[in-house]
C-alpha cells in the first residue's frame, strides 16, 4: 500500500515528537554506560556508575528514604482514599459539596503552593521536619488521586449486590470487606500503585517538607544536578526511570483488564 | 441530606429497615470521617495558616510578628516583583503557546489513526510523562551543557568551532518547560478531536468549504474545550516548577515559583513569601473559574 503525501508527512511528524519525547531519555540512559565522567565523548561500555552507586551511603540512605515514605504514605492513602470513594458513591451527606472542593483543589493547584503551607503548618506547630512531616505530606497529596481512580471504578459499580449481601444477613463491615472491596480491587490496587509513583517522584513538595537528614532520592539528585553534571546521576536516573515505569505498566495492566 | 456524622440510634431498633439505616449512617461515618479530619487538618488549615500568615510582618529574626499588614500585597506592586510576575506568565504563556502548536497536529494524527494503533501511540506519549519530571530536565541538561552531547557532537563533526552556550538562557527555560508539559496538552487535545463527528467535516467538505476554512470554522471551534484545558494543564504548573529555573536558566531567571521558594527559604520572609503564594493561588482559580465559565466543564472534570 502506497501511502499518500499528507499520510507521509503525518507520519514524519509524530515521530519527531516521539524522538523529541524519547531522545532525551535514551541519551540520558546511554551516557550511565559511558566511561568517560568528564564529557561526552563516547570512550567505552561500563558498569562502574552503578556499582559506584551501590557505595554511596549517601544515595542509599535517600533511597531508604524514598522506600519507606512511599510504603507508608501509599498504605495510608489508599485506605483513606477508597474509604472516601465508597462513601462519596453511596452517601449524601452535608458537605459533601466542600470534600469535593478539598479533594480536587490539591490537584489543580500548583504544587508549591501546597508544600509551603505544608511547610508553615509543620512549624508553626513546631512539627520538626523528617520522615514524619513527609509521610504526611504524601499522604495528602496522594488521597485526591486515589479518589478519582476508586470513584472511576466505582462508577459501574451494582449495589444491589450488597444490598443481597446485607439481606442475606452479613453485617455492614462484612459486606464493605467480602462484597465491595473485592469488585472494587482493581481500582484499589491501581490507586495504590499511582499513589507509590507520586511519592517515589514527588520533587516540589518533598523539597519544603524534607529535613536535613530525610532526603528522599529525587532531592538527592536534585541537589547532586546542582553540583554538576556525573554519569552516577545517569545512573542513578535510570535506576528511578526503570521502577517508575514498571510500576506504571503493572498499574495500566490492572487498570485496563476489565471487570 | 445528612451531615457525615454518626446519627444517634433510632429509638425503635426492632424494625429491621430501621435497623438498616442505623447501620448504614455507621457506614458513612467510617468512610467519609477520615478523608473529611485528614483534609481538613492537612489541607485547609494549612492554607488558612498561610493565608493568616500574608498578613503578618517579619520579625526580626525571620519569623512571624505583628503588627498585622497589607503591606506584603501592595509590595508586589513594587516594580521588581511586577516585572516577575510579568515574565513569569510571559514565559508561562510561551510554553502553552509552543505546546499547543506542537501538539494540536499530533494529537490530531493520533486521533485520525487507525483504531488498533491508538491505544499504543497515546501510551507512548504518557510513558515519558510517567517518568520524573527532575530526571527529564537533568536529561536536557546533559544535551545542552557546554561539555554536553550537542556540543560534542558539532565540535567533532567541524560545524562548529566554539561551543555554543545553549543553557543557562530563557530558551532553555523554554525547552525545559515545554518537554515536561508537552503530554498535558496532548491528552486533552486528543480526548477532544477523537470526539469530534467525522460527518460535520465532510458536510462542511460537501458545502463547498476549503480544508483550512473546514479547520478553522468547524474543527478548531468544536475542539475549543480541549484546547482550553490543555493550556490550563499547562500554564498553571508551568508558573510553579521552579526547579527548571533553578536548573537550566541559572540564576538568571526567576519565575514565581523560584521566587516564592527563595521568600521562604533563602529571604526567610514568611509573610511576604506566604501573600506572593496566595496570589499564585488566586491567579490559578481565576484561570480555572475562567475556563468552567468558558466550557461549561461544571465540576472541572477534564482537568482530573
Amino acid at each position: 500500500m502506497r501511502l499518500s503525501l499528507a499520510n507521509k508527512l503525518s507520519f514524519l511528524y509524530a515521530s519527531l515528537i516521539y524522538l523529541f519525547l524519547y531522545m532525551p531519555i535514551a541519551i540520558l540512559i546511554l551516557y550511565s554506560f559511558n566511561q568517560s565522567k568528564l564529557n561526552a565523548v563516547w570512550t567505552g561500555f561500563t558498569f562502574d556508575w552503578y556499582l559506584k552507586l551501590m557505595q554511596n551511603t549517601e544515595v542509599l540512605e535517600a533511597m531508604k528514604t524514598s522506600l519507606v515514605v512511599a510504603l507508608i504514605s501509599t498504605i495510608a492513602a489508599t485506605m483513606i482514599g477508597t474509604l472516601a470513594a465508597v462513601g462519596m458513591y453511596r452517601y449524601q451527606f452535608r458537605g459533601k459539596t466542600a470534600l469535593d472542593a478539598m479533594l480536587y483543589l490539591p490537584i489543580v493547584i500548583p504544587e508549591i503552593v501546597m508544600g509551603i503551607s505544608l511547610l508553615a503548618l509543620f512549624s508553626q506547630f513546631e512539627i520538626p521536619l523528617g520522615y514524619l512531616t513527609l509521610i504526611a505530606a504524601h499522604i495528602t497529596f496522594s488521597i485526591p488521586f486515589v479518589v478519582v481512580v476508586v470513584r472511576a471504578r466505582m462508577a459501574g459499580f451494582d449495589r444491589s449486590i450488597e444490598e443481597a449481601a446485607m439481606d442475606l444477613g452479613a453485617t455492614p463491615w462484612g459486606t464493605f470487606i467480602k462484597v465491595t472491596v473485592p469488585i472494587i480491587a482493581p481500582g484499589i490496587l491501581a490507586s495504590a500503585l499511582l499513589a507509590f509513583t507520586l511519592s517515589i517522584d514527588d520533587v516540589i513538595i518533598s523539597f519544603f517538607v524534607a529535613g536535613p537528614s530525610s532526603s528522599t532520592l529525587p532531592l538527592k539528585i536534585f541537589s547532586m544536578v546542582k553540583f554538576g553534571v556525573s554519569p552516577e546521576i545517569n545512573a542513578l536516573s535510570t535506576l528511578m526511570l526503570v521502577v517508575t515505569l514498571f510500576l506504571v505498566i503493572i498499574a495500566e495492566r490492572i487498570r485496563m483488564r476489565k471487570n | 441530606m445528612n451531615p457525615p456524622v454518626l446519627d444517634s440510634a433510632p429509638a425503635n431498633q426492632l424494625q429491621n429497615e430501621t435497623k438498616l439505616k442505623y447501620q448504614i449512617d455507621y457506614g458513612k461515618a467510617w468512610t467519609i470521617w477520615p478523608v473529611f479530619i485528614w483534609m481538613i487538618l492537612l489541607f485547609l488549615l494549612p492554607m488558612i495558616l498561610v493565608f493568616a500568615v500574608s498578613f503578618f510582618s517579619r520579625s526580626s529574626f525571620g519569623g512571624i510578628g505583628f503588627p498585622l499588614t497589607l503591606e506584603n500585597y501592595s509590595r508586589f506592586f513594587d516594580p521588581l516583583y511586577l516585572k516577575i510576575i510579568w515574565i513569569s506568565c510571559v514565559l508561562a504563556f510561551y510554553t502553552t503557546i509552543c505546546c499547543l502548536v506542537l501538539g494540536y497536529p499530533f494529537a490530531y494524527i493520533i486521533a485520525r489513526s487507525p483504531t488498533q494503533y491508538r491505544n499504543i501511540l497515546l501510551l507512548l506519549i504518557i510513558v515519558p510523562f510517567w517518568t520524573n519530571s527532575l530526571i527529564r530536565t537533568y536529561a536536557w541538561i546533559v544535551l545542552l551543557r557546554t561539555e554536553g552531547v550537542i556540543n560534542t557532537f558539532l565540535l567533532q563533526s567541524g560545524l562548529i568551532e566554539q561551543p555554543l552556550s545553549l543553557l543557562y538562557n530563557e530558551s532553555a527555560v523554554m525547552i525545559g518547560l515545554i518537554y515536561t508539559m508537552l503530554p498535558f496538552m496532548i491528552l486533552p487535545l486528543y480526548a477532544s478531536i477523537e470526539k469530534l463527528d467525522r460527518s460535520l467535516l465532510e458536510a462542511s467538505k460537501d458545502l463547498g468549504a476549503k480544508p483550512w476554512q473546514t479547520f478553522w470554522r468547524v474543527t478548531l471551534p468544536l475542539t475549543t474545550p480541549g484546547i482550553l484545558a490543555g493550556s490550563l494543564l499547562v500554564f498553571i504548573p508551568s508558573l510553579g516548577l521552579f526547579f527548571i529555573p533553578d536548573l537550566m536558566g541559572g540564576s538568571k531567571t526567576i519565575l514565581i515559583g523560584n521566587h516564592i521558594k527563595n521568600q521562604f527559604l533563602t529571604a526567610r520572609d514568611w509573610p511576604f513569601g506566604s501573600a506572593s503564594s496566595i496570589i499564585l493561588m488566586v491567579l490559578t482559580l481565576v484561570f480555572i473559574a475562567v475556563y468552567i465559565k468558558i466550557t461549561k466543564d461544571k465540576q472541572g472534570k477534564d482537568l482530573v
